[in-house]
C-alpha cells in the first residue's frame, strides 16, 4: 500500500521535503521525473493560489525513485486523474480529509482524452488555430489523434499542452 | 427540415457484412433502404464508415444510375450543394457539380481561397458554419488532416470529405472500387498500389476499403514514400490478408489484376536530381507491361504527369479515364443516399 508514505512521514528529512496536507489530494507513486507533467496535465500551475508540494526522485520501494504531488484544498475526481495514467500508470490517488486518507485508488486508463494533449502532426487541423479541443483515443500502447489519426507511442508527456 | 442524428456513425451500427447480394431483388432493396436510413443526413468523412455490404449497395446503386440517369434526374430539384475547395481540384469538384446537377439540383461555390474570406484569416469552423446556411450539403477539400472531421462537428447539414490533406478521400475510393469491380471484380483481387503512398489520400482510403474484400494488396514505393504507420496499423487491425510492401514493381507485376498508380510529387524531394531518379523508377510504359498479365487493369486517380506513358492510353489495360468518368454516377448515388428524405430511394422496387 503506502510503502513509502509512512516511511517518509517518520523521517525528518523527508518531512521537510514533502509535508502532510490537511485536506486535498496526494498523488503518489508517480514515475520519477514526471511530477511537473502531472501538474501540467491537471492544469495546476500555482497561479490560482493552490498550495502544492512536489517531491521528485524520492526513494521508493516500488519504483526505486518516485515523484509525489500533494495538492491542498482540492479533491481530484477519478476522471481528472485517469488521464494521468498516460504518464504515471502506477500512480495512486489518496484523498485526504483532516489529515486522514479517506479514499485511495489507482489511475485507470481512459478510452478518450479530451484536451490535455496536443497533436504533434503539423498538418493536423487541431494545430491550425481552429476553435477545437484536441481529442485522443487511448490505445493499448499509445494515443491516437481523433482528428488526423496520428499515433504516438513514445514521449507522450511531450504532447502535454501547457 | 434537416434532422441529422448527432454522432451517428455508419460503421457503429454494425451492419452485417453478409452475402445479401446472393439474395433476391427484395433483399437488395432492403440493404439499400437500411444503408439509406443510416446515411441520410449524416456526414461522409472516411472509407472506414463502410462495411462490405454498404459498399456493394452503393456500387449497385451507382450502376443503376449509370444505366439510366434520367430516372433520378429530378430527384433533388431545388437542392443546393456547397462546394468548399481550399485546394485546387478539377475532377473531384467538377464531378460533384455534375452529379448534383444531374440529380436536378445546383451548386454554390466558395471559389478560390484567393478571393474568399479565408484570405482574411477566417477559421474553417466559421466558414462552414456560414456556408451551411446557404446550402443543403457541403463538400469540403482542405489541406489539413482531420479538417473534415472537425468541420462536421460544426454543421448540421451533411458534409462530404473530398480530401483532407494526406488523410482520406472516401468518394474517390467509391469510384475506384466501382472501376475495379467493373474491370477486374472485387473477389479474389490482387492489386498493386504504386507511387506516393505516404501522402496519397486516395491510397489511404482505398487500402482500408479493400480490407472489406480480403484483397491481396501490394504497396510499391520508394522507402521515403511508404505507407504511414497509421495506415499500416489500421490494415493490421482489419486482419487484412497479404499486405506486402515492395520497393520495385518488377517482382510482383505478373501476379497483379489491378495496378493503381499515383503521382510522385516533385515537392516531396529535397532536390530535382533525387526526384528524377526516384520518380523514374515508378513510371510505366509498354515495355514495363510486357511482364504483366493480359488482363491487367491500370488505374490512376489523375492528374498524371509522366507516371503512365501515353502509349498505354489506347491499350485494353487503361481504365483511368473511365475511372474519372465513374465519379459522376458514384457521386450521384452517394449524394442521393445522403440527401433523400423519401423512403423510395432507388426506385420502384422498394418497400
Amino acid at each position: 500500500m503506502s510503502d513509502d508514505h509512512d516511511h517518509h512521514d517518520g523521517n525528518d528529512e523527508h518531512e521537510l521535503r514533502v509535508s502532510k496536507i490537511r485536506d486535498g489530494t496526494v498523488i503518489d507513486h508517480v514515475r520519477g521525473g514526471q511530477a511537473l507533467n502531472v501538474l501540467a496535465i491537471l492544469g495546476i500551475d500555482g497561479s490560482d493560489g493552490e498550495e502544492v508540494s512536489v517531491g521528485m526522485n524520492v526513494p521508493s520501494d516500488r519504483l526505486a525513485r518516485k515523484d509525489i504531488v500533494k495538492v491542498e484544498g482540492r479533491e481530484l475526481s477519478q476522471d481528472e486523474v485517469d488521464v494521468l495514467s498516460l504518464i504515471a500508470p502506477d500512480a495512486t490517488i489518496n484523498i485526504v480529509r483532516d489529515f486522514d486518507v479517506v479514499e485511495k485508488h489507482r489511475v485507470e486508463r481512459p478510452d478518450v482524452v479530451d484536451g490535455v494533449l496536443s497533436c504533434p502532426n503539423a498538418g493536423c487541423i487541431t494545430t491550425s488555430g481552429e476553435p477545437v479541443t484536441s481529442r485522443f483515443a487511448v490505445l493499448e500502447d499509445g494515443v491516437r489523434c481523433g482528428y488526423c489519426g496520428t499515433i504516438v507511442r513514445e514521449e507522450i508527456a511531450s504532447l502535454i499542452d501547457t | 427540415m434537416i434532422c441529422r442524428v448527432p454522432g451517428l456513425h455508419l460503421v457503429a451500427t454494425g451492419s452485417p457484412r453478409g452475402d445479401w447480394l446472393a439474395g433476391s431483388n427484395g433483399e437488395i432493396q432492403g440493404a439499400r433502404h437500411s444503408l439509406h436510413e443510416r446515411m441520410r443526413h449524416d456526414h461522409l468523412i472516411t472509407s472506414k464508415q463502410f462495411s462490405r455490404a454498404d459498399i456493394e449497395t452503393i456500387l449497385d446503386y451507382a450502376a443503376e444510375i449509370g444505366d439510366d440517369p434520367s430516372a433520378v434526374a429530378d430527384r433533388h430539384a431545388g437542392t443546393l450543394l456547397g462546394l468548399l475547395f481550399f485546394e485546387p481540384s478539377t475532377r473531384t469538384k467538377m464531378s460533384f457539380e455534375t452529379a448534383m446537377k444531374r440529380l436536378g439540383g445546383d451548386v454554390v461555390d466558395m471559389g478560390s481561397i484567393e478571393s474568399s474570406s479565408v484570405k482574411k484569416g477566417e477559421t474553417l469552423a466559421d466558414t462552414v458554419r456560414v456556408i451551411e446556411g446557404y446550402a443543403d450539403a457541403l463538400v469540403l477539400r482542405h489541406p489539413k488532416e482531420g479538417s473534415a472531421t472537425m468541420a462536421s462537428e460544426f454543421v448540421d447539414v451533411p458534409l462530404v470529405n473530398a480530401g483532407d490533406g494526406a488523410g482520406q478521400h472516401p468518394t474517390q475510393t467509391m469510384l475506384d472500387l466501382y472501376t475495379i469491380r467493373e474491370n477486374a471484380g472485387l473477389d479474389d483481387l490482387t492489386i498493386g498500389i504504386m507511387g506516393d503512398l505516404k501522402y496519397g489520400r486516395t491510397v489511404h482510403s482505398l487500402a482500408y476499403a479493400l480490407t472489406n474484400f480480403d484483397a491481396h494488396q501490394h504497396f510499391i514505393s520508394p522507402e521515403s514514400l511508404q505507407l504511414p504507420r497509421e495506415v499500416v496499423y489500421d490494415l493490421h487491425q482489419q486482419d487484412a490478408p497479404g499486405i506486402r510492401e515492395h520497393d520495385s514493381l518488377e517482382e510482383i507485376l505478373p501476379s497483379l489484376d489491378v495496378l493503381y498508380v499515383t503521382r510522385i510529387q516533385r515537392e516531396r524531394f529535397p532536390d530535382e536530381n533525387e526526384y528524377q531518379k526516384v520518380a523514374g523508377e515508378y513510371q510505366i510504359d509498354a515495355d514495363t507491361l510486357e511482364a504483366a498479365s493480359d488482363d491487367l487493369t491500370i488505374m490512376h486517380p489523375l492528374p498524371r504527369v509522366d507516371e503512365i506513358a501515353p502509349e498505354i492510353d489506347e491499350t485494353e489495360h487503361a481504365a483511368y479515364f473511365e475511372q474519372a468518368h465513374n465519379g459522376v454516377p458514384v457521386r450521384m448515388a452517394l449524394l442521393d443516399l445522403l440527401l433523400s428524405d423519401d423512403k423510395a430511394i432507388g426506385g420502384e422496387g422498394d418497400e
